[in-house]
């Protein structure tokens, strides 16, 4: 008989609180490679899982480069490439580049927070492991979801299953991958 | 005080942005069954259909302009921007409410707006798209508008980044692109939901496609839920600024009536005005057709008619300061403008806009209109025309009489400018029935945050 690989071993919970308190325990317990899915953000899971967040950094560095090159581009253009005069006015006429400048920084900005998200949560990934237990469907509306990665260096077929069973969840089930 | 705040605890259990008793799997099931299982109604498919002749009444208006030309419009020397800029700047303002809706208030916790920001945001990507057509067309040659972006071109030629008209330009486009995203992305882990929920196997590869393999990781949300206030809080200043650049496109230049510090901020308080009367002219049939009462609630109505009272008194303060100025200025061409604007040929449309834009509004302030869905309904109604009076007379009373008699004249809409105009609101329609159809109009996910089982107790 073949053997799939296994992914992870994923426990079901029936509210927020629970799966919370269950990532808390397993953080506790030594293990580190571990996710949690939840049909809504849940801010304490973040917390409880560890995870990083450089949205932000990408944000900023999006608006300053939108903001820069908009300016620079009016800059080139009106003093160097295709000078105007209008009634002997200076070419670098900055205030008048204020509203473009602004509006390249937002719109850098906001293409980089969404696309950077989605890159750095590795989206769009159409199939992915989890999506193999039927149950998990309900991630989306109103189960919670934790999940032991086999690569996890205290993984163990029958030591995780335990440890898992001892968080009082509502299924266990090992998610082949 | 102490009153006050019962006052307050008294209107919140009367009116709660929830109806009591739903749990996360009756809101997920009510809200995506509208999309997945609920038969769709004769009156959906007429709706859409007349919507649809509207839009199609709109496409042959615009073909039978890119072949004839804008002479066939009413507009002229001295009035040169008539039905297309009324009906552009009427269209962006009404879109503002959405930003609002979803930007302004998330930022201020204001979380009573998670069931009317969807389809607010909806109507902000019809409204700007809307608007879009407009100026597109009035260039006479809408096939060679790339012209306005800056691009390296064999002409050597360069837009003029001086010009309030190409602020424009970059406002308009940046704040179609942001909505475009802010919708996009709230839309994603309600995308999901439906890929789950769906028994059809297209509507699963469909919703599976856009959902972008979302599966709900708390990792996920941590990023998901700082992009997103990210965004708002960048759509925040954006949404204030298009109106604002807007009102340069008047404010900049010299005509009288025009030339006025007052513009901006009366522009966006005027923008939110329209665009929340427009929220309520679709939130009230679509909470009745689709048995959406637990959700969007008469707090709901009742937030949505004090938000135009407010900003309908600032725009009273506009047209005060306008009149005002007319006078301190001691400009005579202000002054006449203010008695062109009281006396003049189109004096009519003044008053009219008068009434339904202060005093008409002025209802609201008596509670039972404000619970009465039909009251509000034609408040919501009366206000959206006096908004678009307002831009008529900002635009077309102020070019049909300027500095020099000889250059006088009168602007008569003809036939292919009503055409056009009442067919951008087929289009708008057309867009949010086929919205309402497919996709899940009251965000799932956010829905789900305002029970009280979604709150993590402490061990």
């Amino acid at each position: 008989m073949k053997t799939t690989p296994i992914y992870g071993m994923m426990a079901e919970f029936d509210s927020a609180t629970d799966l919370v308190a269950a990532a808390h325990k397993t953080h506790e317990a030594g293990y580190k490679k571990i996710d949690a899915y939840s049909p809504f953000p849940v801010e304490e899971l973040a917390e409880a899982i560890h995870c990083t967040n450089r949205v932000p950094l990408v944000t900023l560095i999006g608006a300053c480069i939108g903001g820069l090159s908009g300016y620079l581009l009016q800059y080139w253009v009106a003093v160097v490439t295709y000078p105007i005069n209008v009634g002997g006015r200076p070419y670098h006429s900055w205030p008048s580049f204020i509203i473009v400048t602004f509006e390249m920084t937002i719109l850098f900005g906001g293409i980089s927070a969404v696309f950077g998200m989605l890159a750095l949560n590795g989206l769009p990934m159409p199939y992915h492991p989890v999506f193999n237990v039927p149950r998990f469907a309900m991630a989306t509306k109103d189960r919670f979801f934790l999940i032991v990665f086999s690569s996890d260096p205290k993984y163990s077929p029958t030591g995780t299953r335990q440890f898992l069973e001892s968080l009082g969840p509502r299924s266990i089930s090992e998610v082949p991958s | 005080m102490a009153d006050r705040m019962e006052d307050v605890e008294v209107a919140n259990r009367n009116a709660p942005v929830i109806q009591p008793g739903h749990t996360f799997g009756t809101v997920t099931d009510k809200i995506s069954a509208i999309v997945l299982t609920r038969p769709t109604s004769t009156g959906w498919f007429i709706g859409f259909g007349v919507g649809f002749m509207i839009t199609m009444m709109m496409l042959f208006a615009i073909g039978y302009l890119v072949v004839k030309g804008t002479g066939i419009w009413g507009i002229n020397i001295p009035i040169g921007w008539g039905f297309a800029i009324v009906n552009f700047v009427w269209w962006i303002g009404i879109g503002h409410a959405g930003t609002l809706i979803s930007a302004i208030l998330l930022l201020l916790r204001q979380s009573w707006r998670n069931s009317i920001n969807r389809f607010a945001e909806a109507m902000t990507l019809f409204a700007v798209a809307s608007a879009g057509i407009f100026p597109l067309i009035h260039t006479g040659r809408p096939w060679l508008a790339y012209w306005m972006f800056p691009y390296p071109n064999t002409m050597n030629y360069w837009p003029q980044f001086r010009s309030p008209l190409l602020w424009d330009v970059f406002a308009v486009s940046t704040y179609f692109t942001i909505s475009l995203l802010f919708w996009f992305i709230g839309l994603v882990p309600d995308l999901a939901t439906l890929r789950d929920r769906s028994q059809n196997r297209v509507a699963q590869i469909i919703y599976g496609m856009l959902a972008l393999g979302w599966r709900g990781s708390a990792r996920h949300w941590h990023r998901y839920e700082s992009a997103y206030l990210l965004l708002a809080g960048l759509a925040t200043p954006l949404v204030l600024s298009v109106h604002t650049v807007v009102s340069f496109d008047f404010a900049i230049s010299i005509v009288p009536g025009w030339h006025t510090t007052i513009f901006p901020p009366y522009f966006v308080a005027g923008a939110i005005y329209s665009g929340f009367a427009m929220v309520l002219m679709l939130a009230i049939p679509i909470r009745k057709l689709y048995a959406l009462e637990d959700f969007i609630t008469d707090r709901h109505l009742q937030n949505s008619a004090k938000v135009m009272l407010a900003t309908g008194w600032i725009v009273a303060y506009g047209y005060g300061i306008e009149a005002f100025m007319g006078w301190y200025s001691g400009n005579r061409y202000d002054a006449f403008t203010l008695w062109n604007r009281l006396h003049g040929p189109y004096a009519f449309l003044y008053y009219l806009l008068l009434a339904c834009n202060i005093f008409i509004p002025q209802l609201l302030w008596i509670r039972k209109l404000r619970t009465s869905t039909i009251g509000l309904f034609l408040v919501a109604l009366v206000i959206l025309v006096g908004m678009w009076l307002e831009r008529f007379v900002i635009i077309v009373m102020s070019l049909h009489r300027d500095f020099l008699n000889s250059s006088w004249g009168m602007y008569y809409p003809t036939r292919w400018d009503w055409m056009t105009y009442i067919g951008t609101i087929g289009m708008f329609l057309t867009a949010m029935f086929l919205f309402v159809r497919i996709l899940p109009m009251i965000s799932i996910f956010e829905m789900r945050t305002l029970l009280p089982e979604a709150e993590v107790k402490a061990e």
